[in-house]
Order: C-alpha cells, then structure tokens, then sequence
C-alpha cells in the first residue's frame, strides 16, 4: 500500500472496521451474484455442456492456438526491433542540431501518433497493392504496425533523452567528444537504461496490435482463435481461452516492467534521482491498445 | 479530390459516428475510470483488489479481442446489443482501466496535509474524495487524460473490425468504390489528426485554465 493509500484513511477503529467487514461482504454478495448471472447465461445457453469445453483439453486444439500464439510472437518480435530502430533514429532526428532533419523527424511522428493503426492496414491492404507494393502477409500486418509504433517509441526515446541531467551532455563535450560521440558514449547508455520498463510497457502496447492480423487474415493468435471457431462453433470458449492467453502473457511482460522499474529506483544514489523526472511507464497516452 | 467529394455524405456520416463514438466512451470511459481509481485506494481490501484486478485485464486484453468477444461469441449466451453499443461498451470499460491508472497518479499528486487537514474537519473518505483529493488529483493530470482521449479516438477505429461504419470503415468503403486510394485514405487521415488536434487545443485550454501552479 503506498503513501496516499494511507494517508486517505485512519487506522480503522471499531466503527471503520464494522462498516469495512459490511462493505466487504456486500461487494463480496456482488461479485458472487456477478458470477452466479455469468454462469446462468452459460447454463441457459447449453454453453457450459462438458463436450463443449473437453476440446481445449486435447492437444491438437492447443497446438494450433499455440502456433497462433508463436505467429503473435513473431510479428510483435519484428515489430519491436524495427520500431525500436526506428524510433530510435526519430528521436535522433527530432533533437539535431539541422533544421530540415528536425523538422522532418516532427513532421512524421506527429502524423502517424494520431493516425489510426487500422487505417495504416487499410492502406498496406487495399492501396499499396494498386501501386505495385504486395508485401506478403506478415509485411502486411508488421508494416503499419513499424510506421505507427516507431512514433510511440520516438517520443519515449526523445523524453528519455531530454530527461538525463544535462551536465552529463556539457561534461561529454567539454572533454572534447563530438555531439555524435556525446550521444552515442553518454547519453544513450545512461537513457536507455532508465528507460527499460517504458520500453517493456511498450513492447504489452505492440504485442496487443499485433491482433489487428485479425483483420489482415494473418493467423496469428486472435485469427486463429476466429478460424477454429469457425470450425468447432465454440465460439465463446474459443475467444475466452485465446484472452486468457493474450492475459497470461501481457500480464508477465507488464509485471517484468514493474520490475525493472523498481529495480531502477533502488538503484538509488547513482541513478534513482533522474527516475522521478520519467514519465511512469504504466501511463500510456501514446500506447493505445 | 473528386473521389472525396462526389462521396461527402458516406465520408460525413463516418465522421459523425467516429464522434459520437469518441464522445460517449469518452465520458463512460471517465467516469469508470473514477470509480475504478476510487476502489484502487478504497480501506476495504477486497474493493482495493476488484480495482487492481480490473485494470490488471483491460490493460494487457488487445481491444480488438475484446471486441470480437463481446461482438460475435457473447451472443451464443444471449446477450446481445445493438453494434454501435457493443462497440461504445467495449470502447468504454478498456479506455476505463487506462483512465484509472492517470487518475490514480493524480490522486498521488496531491499533498499528505489536504487528506489530512480534510480528515481533521470530519470529512469522511468519499467526502475528502469529492470534495479535497479529486478536484485537485484531476486537475494535475488534464494533460495525461487528453492523451488518452487521443488514443481513444484512434481506438474507435477498431470498431471498423467488427462492422461499425465509422470514419475508417467508410473510407475504406468509398475507396473500393472509386479505387482511389491516395484521396480517400488521406482524406480520413486528415480528418482524424484534425479531431486529435482538436482534443489536443481543448486539453491545452483546459490545463491553462485549471491546472493549479504550485
């Protein structure tokens, strides 16, 4: 429990606790009467039938809905590395000292932060293929999800960047390091590492896009949840194990960012001072799904 | 030029929609997004976890799983909405969970002394919360939650996917009329940066008039 959790509420005396046992036993009462609702609707529905549910225990169905999840993986790999690189390079570009490549760098991520990702597909989809470029399927899907996440990870680049103490830039020159050298030797190492976790929150942002292959019809894990079903007619079963999935693991990658953002602070004397200054990595305005 | 408008009305309608879209999951969105912060710091444990588990899911679900789930499979157990409202639900308890999150950090922006001094004069916890943290915890994070509402806006995009005729969907449907690609789809892309632009002066506006310098 953290600071303002404390400080809203009093040790509860017997009063407070009274009205906390009543409040827990009515929210407890909801949540049940919630699920009993949930589990009618499955009764009523002949969801909940045995037959329906014993295919997610044989292999074959996990099998496939694991090599969606493989295909999610490789999209969201290529996607990672492309954007990082990329975004990279923007952040570079929108802090240089030449005008033009400034404002290029700007221009770009400006453009592509507040146009739709579903747009970018409609685009790599029905567009491009008239002027020539067909990408194959994966390159569909992994295209527009580069041009518009390569935005997202230019803007934590550039505020990791403008976050580091600027006496670290003054020092770096003034031993007689070129503006290149300064970023390359003193800069990025020290903004990188403070900012692992936004990069990992990032990375739950990009993995959650990779489902628009939903769209391209690239098997993926949430097509492929929609090819079985159509299939098996286990609709509701089918999506709800492939959320489960997709929960299992954002929910790991999220937590392995909120370890590495505590590890940053207690880091302590060296690093720690700067982390206040970061913007917190679960706060994603600029990761939509 | 001409693809665009000899289809104004198919164009205008997908406009319209996207707002209304954006509107009313913007305000549902909000709304849940106090409710649910008000439970993440609540004394009663079991409120504390309801909260932490429903941003835990909506954060790391993709959207588009969602909608797909809540369009196409929760019907098989009787539950069915009209599509634009399937889309504005959904929308609405995913943007929620992201909503929260900002307006937790704002609740944690707010000085130990208000809660205390609010406490000191009797106030009780949804007294100090309406009236002491919430006003204050808000207003240190207009410019997070416009950023939100942006993505919110690109978001209702992917009602597309499951057959709502927004913005996106109605370009794509005039492109496969005209076959102009170029127009049409940077047609739609100016018309969403001039919305987010639009979101972004009124987060500006509201900072500058409420935001409290401390």
């Amino acid at each position: 429990m953290n600071k303002t959790q404390q400080i809203l509420f009093d040790e509860p005396g017997p009063r407070a606790q009274r009205r906390i046992r009543i409040a827990t036993v009515l929210g407890a009462v909801l949540l049940a009467g919630a699920l009993v609702a949930a589990v009618y609707q499955f009764a009523s529905h002949g969801e909940l039938a045995a037959a329906r549910w014993e295919p997610f225990t044989t292999w074959p169905i996990w099998r496939y809905l694991l090599n969606g999840l493989w295909a999610t993986l490789r999209a969201a790999a290529a996607t990672a590395v492309l954007s990082a690189a990329l975004g990279l390079l923007l952040a570079l570009g929108r802090l240089s000292t030449h005008r033009p490549l400034r404002w290029l760098a700007g221009a770009y991520v400006e453009i592509f932060r507040t146009v739709p990702t579903l747009l970018l597909i409609y685009v790599t989809l029905f567009a491009l293929p008239q002027y020539g470029l067909n990408f194959p399927l994966f390159w569909k899907l992994v295209v527009p999800l580069v041009v518009s996440n390569s935005a997202a990870f230019a803007e934590i680049f550039r505020s990791g960047i403008l976050a580091l103490d600027r006496g670290q830039t003054e020092a770096g020159l003034a031993v007689g390091l070129r503006r290149g050298q300064v970023m390359a030797l003193v800069v990025l190492p020290q903004a990188l590492l403070q900012l692992a976790p936004s990069l990992v929150s990032q990375l739950v942002g990009l993995l959650k896009d990779t489902s628009l292959g939903f769209v391209v019809s690239y098997t993926e894990l949430l097509y492929s949840g929609q090819v079985l079903s159509s299939y098996t007619h286990l609709l509701i079963q089918t999506f709800l194990v492939v959320a489960l999935i997709y929960l299992v693991v954002n929910a790991s990658l999220s937590k392995f960012a909120r370890v590495l953002q505590a590890r940053n602070g207690r880091f302590g004397g060296r690093r720690g001072r700067r982390s206040a200054e970061l913007p917190p990595p679960l706060l994603e305005g600029n990761t939509p799904r | 030029m001409e693809a665009l408008t000899s289809h104004l009305s198919e164009l205008g309608h997908g406009l319209v929609t996207t707002v209304e879209l954006t509107v009313v999951t913007t305000v549902g969105a909000m709304l849940l997004g106090i409710v649910v912060a008000t439970l993440r710091i609540a004394p009663v444990p079991l409120l504390r976890a309801i909260g932490t588990a429903y941003v835990e899911v909506f954060q790391n679900l993709p959207l588009l799983a969602l909608l797909v789930l809540f369009v196409f499979a929760l019907p098989t157990i009787g539950i069915t909405f009209p599509l634009f409202t399937s889309a504005a639900i959904v929308i609405a308890v995913y943007e929620g969970a992201y909503l929260a999150e900002a307006i937790r950090a704002g609740i944690n922006t707010v000085g130990v002394g208000q809660a205390e001094a609010a406490r000191a004069i009797g106030l009780t916890f949804g007294q100090s919360l309406r009236h002491v943290i919430l006003p204050q915890g808000l207003r240190a994070v207009i410019q997070p939650i416009g950023n939100i509402c942006i993505a919110l806006l690109m978001n209702t995009s992917l009602a597309a996917a499951v057959g709502v005729v927004e913005l996106t969907q109605a370009a794509n449907t005039v492109n496969l009329v005209e076959a102009q690609p170029i127009a049409v789809f940077t047609g739609a892309g100016l018309a969403y940066m001039l919305l987010a632009l639009i979101i972004g002066q009124v987060t500006g506006l509201l900072e500058r008039r409420l935001a409290i310098v401390r």
